[in-house]
Parts: C-alpha cells; sequence; structure tokens
C-alpha cells in the first residue's frame, strides 16, 4: 500500500501531469490530425460475422435442440403468464377492475389512495388507451412475477451469506449499468422480436433491485434479535421464517416497490421489439411526430406509475414491523362492503353493460391542445429555440466531434485512458484501455465517438444545469418545494417520451437528442446537488460566516468543496443517464450507436452493424462508469484533494 | 493487608465450569493452539499474527444458584466471553462445562437443545422482535422449541406477570419503554426455565432510575425463581450490588475474581484499586476487614458484633458509645473495631491521619 506521504502529494504531481498532458495531445494532434482515423466502414466484417451468426440462428432456431428448450421455455412461461393476466384483468372488465382498484387503494392506504386509483383506472378508458393500458399493466404483472420468484430467493440468500452476495454482485452492477436500449437487440437475435424479447430484457432490468433491496433488508435486520432468536435455540430455517423475514419485509416491499417501477418503464420501452401497451402509442407518435399522441400515452403511463408507486409504497408502510402496534388494519366492515362492490362491478361490466369495451362518448385527448400549444411555441419562439440550437451544434457539438473523429485513434484512446489514470488511478484506466480496444475491435470507432461527443456535450450541459438548479434548490425552501413535484413527475416518465417535445422544438436533430438527455438526466442531478450542499454541516458554514465568507466565497470555498462527493455522484448518475438517454435519440435519427441499433432492428442487413453498436454502447458505458467512480472513490478516500486547490501546495510544508 | 480468596471448593460440581479459555479473533484462530505465540502480550500479538486476542486463558466456576457477576470496561472482552459461554461466538481453545457436559463438544442440534432448554440470555438492546406483540415475544422461545400453542401462552403470561408487565401483554415492543421492554427480554429469557441465566449488560441502556429498578427486580426475581445467573456488566456499582461472586476482566484475562468484600478490601493490584477507589466500603465491607489486635487499655464492655456484620449496620450502634465494639465469633473475641476504624472505612484510605 502507497503509505501516507506519497498520496498527499498526488494533487500537486496530478495537476503537473494533467498539464503536460494536455500539451502533449495537442502537440500531436496538430502533427497528425486525420491521419490514423478510422472512417466509419457499412460492411465491416465484424458486422458480417454477426450477420452469419444470425442466420445460423435463424437456420437452426427450430432444430437446435438447445435453442428449442431455451425460446419455447422461455416463450411458452411468458406468454402463459402474460396471456393469463391480461385475460383477468379482461374478465373483470373496466368496471370491475376500475372499483376493484379503487377498493385496493381504499384497504391499503384510506380514502385518497383509493380515489387515486379509481380515477386513475377512469382516466386510462377517458383517454381512450384502456386496452393499452390493460396490456401494459399484465406485461407488467407478468414481468415482476417472474422477477420476484427469483430476486427473492436470490435476494435472501445474498443477505445472509456475505459470500454469495459479493459472487453475484458484479453480475448486478453489469447488469444495471448496460444502458436498458441496448440489452434489446442480443436478445431479439434470439427470441426475435415479440412480447418474449420484450419481457426477457424487462427481466434483466427488474431481477436486480428485487436482489439487491431484499439482501439490504435481511441484512439490516438488527444484529441484537438475530442473536438474541439464536440464543434461544433458532434452527436457521426459524430465524429467517420468524425473524428475518417478518423484519425485513418493509424493505421487502419497497424492493417489490422498485422492481414494479422498473419493470413498467423497461415494458414501456420494449414497445421497440412489438410488446403491446402504451408503448406502442409512444413509438408510432414518434414516427409520425405527433407530440399531442404521445402526450395522452405519457400521461397514462405516467398514471399508471403514480398508482403502483403510492400503492406499494403505502403497503410496505402498512407491513412496517416497526409499526405494527399503531398500523389500525381497515375494519371488517370495510372490507366486506369492497368486496360487495367489487363483485357488483364485474357482475355489472359482464351482464348489465359490456364492460369490455370503455365506453367511447366519454372521452378525452390532450391531442389538440398540446399540438396546438406545440405548433404555437415553435412558430413564436423560434428565434430562440433556433439560437440555443446552433449555439450547441456550432460551438460544441461540432468541434468536439470533429476533434475526436479527426484526430488518430491511438491519441483518442490515450488520452483517455491517460485521464483515466490521472482522475482513477491504474485500474479504471486498464478497463478504459480495454473498453476502447474492444470499440476498435467491434469496428465501430467514428460512430463511438460520435456518440461520445453527444454523451460530453449532453452531460455538460445537464451539470451546468443541475448545479445551477441544486444550488438554487438548497439556497430556497420555496423553489426546492416547487421543483420536487417536477422532479418526480420528470422521474416517473418513460425516458424516450422526452424526444419529443425536443423534436417539436428542435426537429429532428442531434441536438433533439441531447435536450431529451438532458431533460431524463437533470433531475437527480439537481436532486444529489442539493443534497449534497444541504448536508454541508451547519458548523462548518458557520465557522466560514464568522471568518467573513462572502455568500458565494461560502459557497465555492466552504460548500461546494465539502459537497463534492455528492458532485461526484451526481456526475457519474448524469452520465450514466445521458448514455442511455443519447442512445435512445438514435430513433429521432441523432446519429451514432444509437442510430445503428435502431438500423439494426428495422433493417436486416443493418443486423450485424446494429448488435455491434449495442455491444459498444456497453463498453462505452462501463467505460465511462468506470471513470466517473473511480473519481469519486479515489477523491473520497484523499481528504487533501477534497479540500481544494488551497491545500494543494501545503504539504511541502507539513 | 490480607489476601482474601474464599475456598470456593465446596465440593459440590458447579454449574458451569470454565476452563482455560481463549477466543481469538482473526486468521491465528484456526492454528494456534499449543503454539508459543500465546505467550505474547496482545500488542505483539497483534503486531505479529494480524489477530486479536479478545479473552485470555480464563478459568472459573459458577456455583449452582448463584448471581456471578464479570465485571470490565469496553474491550474488557467480557461481552465476547459470555457469548463463548453459550457459544454464540465459537471459543478458540478451552472447555466450557455445563453441569460436566462439554458445550464446546456439542453438535449443532444438541447446542440448541442447550440453548431451547438449559439457558437463556438476555441482551443490551434487547433483541425484541417488533412485529410480535409483548405476549408473543415472551413465547418465541417456546415457540421455536415446539411448545403447543396453549401452554406456550399460559407460561407467557405468567412470565408477564412475574415481571410486572401483566397489563401490557398486547402492546407492541415499540409501545414501551425501555425499561418495560428489557421487562419483556427478561420474561422471554425466564420462560423457558432455562438452569442459567447469562445477562450481556442489560441495564446498560437504560437510564439510572430505570437501572437501580431493574436492578432490584433481579434480585427480587433470583430470589423468587432461584436462577443461576451469569451477570455481565461494566458498572462496579452494579457488580458489587447483584454479584455474589465477582470477576473484574482487564484486556481479556481475569485480574481478580472475589466476593464483592474481598474485591473492595483487598484489591489484587492497582487496576482493581483504583476501581474501587470511590466505593462507599462501610456499605460493602464487614468489620472482619477493619477490626484491630484488642490492646490491654480497651475497655472491654462495649457492644458486641459477629465479624460478618456489614459496618455500616454497626454505625449506629457505634455513635452511642465512646467504647469500642467489641467483634465475636461464637465465645472467642477476633478484636475491636473503634471510631477511628469506622471512620477510615466511611472516609476512605486517606482521610484520617494515622
Amino acid at each position: 500500500m502507497m503509505s501516507a506521504i506519497p498520496r498527499r502529494r498526488i494533487p500537486a504531481t496530478r495537476r503537473f501531469w494533467a498539464v503536460a498532458l494536455a500539451i502533449g495531445a495537442v502537440a500531436l494532434y496538430i502533427a497528425f490530425a486525420g491521419q490514423w482515423t478510422l472512417p466509419h466502414n457499412n460492411d465491416a466484417p465484424f458486422f458480417e460475422r454477426l450477420n452469419d451468426f444470425r442466420a445460423w440462428i435463424d437456420a437452426n432456431r427450430n432444430s437446435n435442440p438447445i435453442l428449442v428448450v431455451l425460446i419455447v421455455g422461455v416463450r411458452t412461461a411468458m406468454g402463459a403468464l402474460f396471456t393469463g393476466y391480461l385475460g383477468i384483468l379482461q374478465v373483470l372488465t373496466w368496471p370491475g377492475l376500475t372499483v376493484i382498484a379503487g377498493g385496493l387503494g381504499l384497504l391499503v392506504g384510506g380514502r385518497r389512495l383509493g380515489g387515486l386509483l379509481l380515477s386513475g383506472f377512469l382516466s386510462f378508458g377517458v383517454l381512450g388507451l384502456w386496452d393499452r393500458s390493460i396490456e401494459t399493466l399484465a406485461m407488467t404483472f407478468a414481468a415482476v412475477t417472474i422477477s420476484l420468484l427469483i430476486g427473492i430467493p436470490v435476494g435472501i440468500q445474498a443477505g445472509r451469506s456475505v459470500r454469495f452476495y459479493s459472487a453475484i454482485r458484479p453480475i448486478l452492477d453489469v447488469m444495471q449499468i448496460m444502458p436498458t436500449y441496448a440489452y434489446l437487440a442480443p436478445f431479439a437475435l434470439i427470441f426475435l422480436i415479440g412480447p418474449t424479447t420484450g419481457a426477457i430484457v424487462t427481466l434483466i432490468y427488474a431481477i436486480p433491485p428485487a436482489v439487491r433491496i431484499t439482501a439490504l433488508g435481511i441484512r439490516g435486520v438488527a444484529p441484537a434479535t438475530v442473536e438474541a432468536a439464536t440464543s434461544l435455540g433458532a434452527t436457521r430455517r426459524q430465524l429467517l421464517a420468524k425473524v428475518q423475514l417478518p423484519m425485513a419485509r418493509r424493505t421487502i416491499v419497497l424492493g417489490i416497490n422498485q422492481t414494479i417501477m422498473m419493470a413498467l418503464s423497461m415494458v414501456v420501452i420494449t414497445a421497440l421489439v412489438d410488446t403491446p401497451g402504451l408503448g406502442k402509442n409512444l413509438i408510432k407518435a414518434i414516427q409520425i411526430s405527433n407530440v399531442g399522441v404521445a402526450f395522452d400515452a405519457g400521461l397514462a403511463i405516467v398514471i399508471m406509475a403514480i398508482m403502483l408507486d403510492r400503492l406499494t409504497t403505502r403497503a410496505s408502510e402498512r407491513v412496517d414491523p416497526a409499526r405494527a402496534g399503531g398500523a389500525e388494519g381497515p375494519s371488517r366492515q370495510l372490507r366486506l362492503a369492497v368486496l360487495v362492490a367489487s363483485v357488483a362491478a364485474v357482475l355489472v361490466g359482464t351482464f348489465v353493460i359490456d364492460g369490455g369495451q370503455f365506453p367511447t362518448t366519454i372521452g378525452f385527448s390532450f391531442r389538440e391542445p398540446i399540438n396546438a400549444a406545440v405548433s404555437w411555441v415553435s412558430l413564436n419562439l423560434y428565434f430562440a429555440t433556433e439560437w440555443a440550437k446552433n449555439a450547441a451544434t456550432y460551438g460544441l457539438i461540432n468541434p468536439i466531434q470533429y476533434t475526436l473523429t479527426n484526430a488518430p485513434w491511438w491519441l483518442v484512446g490515450g488520452v483517455i485512458s491517460a485521464l483515466a489514470v490521472v482522475v482513477g488511478g491504474i485500474r479504471p484506466a486498464l478497463i478504459t484501455a480495454l473498453c476502447l480496444l474492444g470499440i476498435l475491435g467491434i469496428q465501430l470507432w467514428e460512430h463511438s465517438m460520435q456518440t461520445l461527443t453527444l454523451v460530453l456535450v449532453a452531460t455538460l450541459l445537464t451539470l451546468v444545469i443541475g448545479l445551477v438548479l441544486g444550488i438554487l434548490s438548497a439556497r430556497s425552501d420555496v423553489f426546492s418545494a416547487i421543483l420536487r413535484p417536477v422532479l418526480d413527475a420528470a422521474q416517473t416518465m418513460p425516458a424516450f417520451v422526452y424526444l419529443l417535445p425536443a423534436v417539436a422544438l428542435f426537429g429532428a436533430t442531434r441536438f433533439s437528442g441531447i435536450v431529451a438527455a438532458i431533460i431524463f438526466a437533470v433531475p437527480p442531478v439537481i436532486r444529489l446537488v442539493e443534497i449534497g450542499i444541504r448536508t454541508v454541516p451547519a458548523t462548518v458554514r458557520e465557522a466560514g460566516v464568522s471568518a467573513g465568507a462572502t455568500a458565494s466565497q461560502l459557497l465555492r470555498k466552504v460548500e461546494l468543496p465539502l459537497a463534492l462527493p455528492a458532485l461526484l455522484v451526481a456526475t457519474n448518475q448524469g452520465i450514466i443517464l445521458v448514455l442511455s438517454m443519447v442512445v435512445v435519440g438514435g430513433l429521432i435519427g441523432a446519429g451514432g450507436l444509437g442510430y445503428d441499433v435502431v438500423a439494426g432492428f428495422v433493417r436486416r442487413d443493418f443486423f450485424g452493424e446494429g448488435l455491434a453498436a449495442a455491444f459498444a454502447i456497453v463498453l462505452l458505458g462501463i467505460m465511462l462508469d468506470r471513470i466517473t467512480q473511480s473519481a469519486g472513490s479515489t477523491r473520497a478516500r484523499d481528504p487533501s484533494a477534497s479540500a481544494g486547490d488551497d491545500t494543494a501546495t501545503a504539504p511541502a510544508a507539513g | 493487608m490480607q489476601t482474601a480468596q474464599t475456598d470456593r471448593s465446596t465440593g459440590v460440581e458447579p454449574t458451569i465450569a470454565v476452563r482455560g479459555l481463549w477466543k481469538i479473533f482473526g486468521p491465528a484462530e484456526t492454528k494456534i493452539s499449543g503454539s508459543p505465540l500465546l505467550e505474547l502480550s496482545n500488542s505483539e500479538f497483534r503486531l505479529q499474527t494480524g489477530s486479536t486476542i479478545a479473552v485470555r486463558d480464563v478459568s472459573f466456576d459458577v456455583r449452582a444458584g448463584e448471581v456471578f457477576v464479570v465485571m470490565g470496561l469496553s474491550g474488557s472482552g467480557k461481552s465476547t466471553l459470555v457469548r463463548c459461554l453459550t457459544r454464540l461466538i465459537e471459543p478458540s481453545l478451552g472447555q466450557v462445562l455445563l453441569d460436566g457436559e462439554d458445550i464446546r463438544a456439542a453438535d449443532q442440534e444438541r447446542l440448541r437443545e442447550l440453548r431451547r432448554r438449559r439457558f437463556s440470555m438476555v441482551f443490551q438492546n434487547f433483541g425484541l422482535l417488533p412485529h410480535r406483540r409483548v405476549i408473543d415475544n415472551v413465547a418465541f422461545g417456546l415457540e421455536i422449541r415446539g411448545d403447543a400453542r396453549g401452554p406456550r401462552l399460559a407460561r407467557a403470561r405468567e412470565m408477564c406477570e412475574l415481571v410486572g408487565l401483566g397489563t401490557y401483554m398486547d402492546s407492541f415492543p415499540e409501545q414501551l419503554s425501555g425499561g418495560q421492554q428489557q421487562r419483556v427480554g427478561l420474561a422471554r429469557a425466564l420462560a423457558g426455565d432455562p438452569e442459567v441465566m447469562f445477562f450481556d449488560e442489560p441495564f446498560s441502556a437504560l437510564d439510572p432510575l430505570i437501572r437501580r429498578d431493574m436492578q432490584n427486580e433481579v434480585i427480587r426475581l433470583h430470589h423468587e425463581v432461584g436462577k443461576t445467573m451469569v451477570f455481565i456488566t461494566h458498572d462496579l456499582a452494579e457488580a458489587l450490588k447483584l454479584g455474589d461472586h465477582i470477576v473484574i476482566m482487564r484486556d481479556g484475562r481475569i485480574v481478580q475474581a472475589g466476593s464483592p468484600e474481598e474485591l473492595v478490601g483487598a484489591p489484587a493490584d492497582d487496576y482493581v484499586a483504583d476501581f474501587v477507589q470511590d466505593v462507599a466500603k462501610a456499605n460493602i465491607l464487614t468489620l472482619r476487614w477493619i477490626m484491630r489486635p484488642a490492646l490491654p487499655d480497651d475497655e472491654l464492655d462495649g457492644p458486641e458484633f459477629p465479624p460478618t456484620t456489614i459496618i455500616r449496620d454497626a454505625l449506629s450502634v457505634a455513635a452511642q458509645t465512646e467504647k469500642p465494639i467489641r467483634v465475636v465469633e461464637g465465645d472467642q473475641l477476633l478484636g475491636v473495631v473503634d471510631r477511628r476504624q469506622i471512620l477510615g472505612a466511611i472516609t476512605g484510605p486517606d482521610g484520617i491521619p494515622e
């Protein structure tokens, strides 16, 4: 291990190396610009090999026993589950389902929640989206069922065995880092376009939170209680059944909540591979570039997300073991009343009216007003949107992209790896270099550089906006209170809804992809910045004030440096979210890897390129995640670095 | 000063006998048996092996029906020690005999059986189940050992009454105060009718007044149910108040073992002396500890007391007479105590110039 003395010197040497790196890079760029570039080639041999692989899968899907078992097995299980849930939801009819939902809300969370669920389900019908909503719900339930069947037992095991947990942790990490969108292609290859692929991809996304949170809950059970039970002679099984599970149940229900939210957001995205549900309306809206259509579907998704979220959150509070004494369950009469009302509603829906079809006479759509508003904005604020777009495009995107694609590949790779060394040390630099070599091997260098450009620009803007709004909310409780519901709503929306306003305002351009990415990534950044600044200890702030610091000095010299760990986490979060969104930007022709993936879905001859692009996205994601994360951890370990520049030169004296 | 070590070998087999018990945390634990490394001091041992000695060659006997107190500051190894006795922590070396049966040799099945029926434990942080009512918490041990619902609830009810929780049986733990929660812990430990009860600093988390109540409760329960109790504490006053026999631990080893008056009257080393320095000796020591031989010019017609009288109990008589108190055992005059000795015991060794 390094002793304390050389580590203290890191900031000074780090700065030296950064400067040397910058000078060297500029010199090499001037000398070699335009040489050793890797222009994009649609017929790269690697793509051909993937195309051959697909041909092999296509030829053997029905004859190779392993493929048959895998595909048929998974398809049957998922298909049966989905059609089962869908069938139940349909049989209940719309009046029945609405009343049941309202009653459930009433029993779990009282009148307000009951009202929310009742009106929520009604709104699906009113928006004319009943069938689509039910499909999305059934799909979500199917995915959640399997996710929990797998995730909770694995999570329990992970909670009880440290060794098991550390063994599966890297797998969970990779499952979560990968931009959701990048999973789709490989699975579509094996399971074909269709709901099965959608379900599997959803599982991959929804299982990790189930595992993690269950494990957290089991490990969080007070050791004193576990010890007490052990001292009374409990077996491992008794310990689990009578102590750990009951005491962890609140956390486990929160895990179910997270799993549902993840599954819902993914189910919507998987409309790209033809999964039924509300997502399809979104895809259609994007294809015809109609904001109003998307708004209705997006609204339905948000309503569904809010309902499921509130319901499971309330449920988790109800099962909280610490509140066991205080929580009054619903009375018998109320339960009975809900039951009777539900049965009656189902009967009415089945025999009295046609409950399979929501009456079209009751209908409302935001399509017209929203579209009107959008055209007003694009007409009257044209100068502003155009200015913003041009400023970003000519000021940031084009120069960066030109530099990255025009520089020799080894220079770009070398500089990024060297940056990783400076920021995080040897290990992240090695991972970075490996990822870059992988991208090289996949033969998608130029498109990867384009995507990297978009990610860099979007992250930069996200951080600037997030920092400003985060500081404002940390300073003003009123501002924070106003912003909070907006952020909540923004985070529940499925990511690619944001493409629509972006397209409406800025046209189908790279900049629109960036705008959508910023809308998507900025809420968590604002939150983290606010938390970081708000948690600066009051005593430290007082010390600064009593030393005569101005408000801006306080911010720059006290609050931001102390909030640095939170800011670095914000950067990491921002960059990962931006990446996943920039890729979605491919849908509106934002170029780079995202477009390749989309093309791979649509055109058979582009399949290999699309799949390769999906791999490249994963590699970029791992690379950016590791670099930003290692920056966070080295900073955290090195207190003199987080204390700011003033101390960086001081250690020589000490 | 006389070194007093009461002879504890009564001929009766001790309930718990601990012989040469060690606990080492760290990689060295498995390969240490008989190694010369065990001779090293704690800090050198850690330096050479990277492992920590928590309990070091501890031996003692706990006799049936007594309250046996292990006292020490935090880090002295006392909590580890008590967990080694029930194998909540596996000891590294040595023997723990419960009525002659080596607990370390028990397999998991047997160990569970012992925990379910032979001993129980009360914890500092209570360790209650928040999702169960008080009565279900008390019945928990009976439930996991498979007692039928009827009898176990009846027994739990009885225990709740015994510890004064009769009106709280249907409450949930978080609705109770800290002291009441620990009463639940007590009732739970009593419910299985164990032979030995272990207390791991049970009252440290309580505030002083409640703590005193709970100490009295333990004394009362000890009189009523007569269990053997092993009581861990860092509080000397608590140790002196409850203990029939006290061992003082430091750095994993026992520095002194004896009755409360032996510890106070004859501390084995400076560490113990430091500890007992502020104790009100008159409340602990008996006349035996302060008497002096009778001198020729003593007036030997003063009041007389047996040597086992606690000084405090002789105070009022001593205050009413000018004559020295005679300490008499049977017909024999053992010595006398005059005011100088009594005041000395009250004010401490530096109080009165010789």
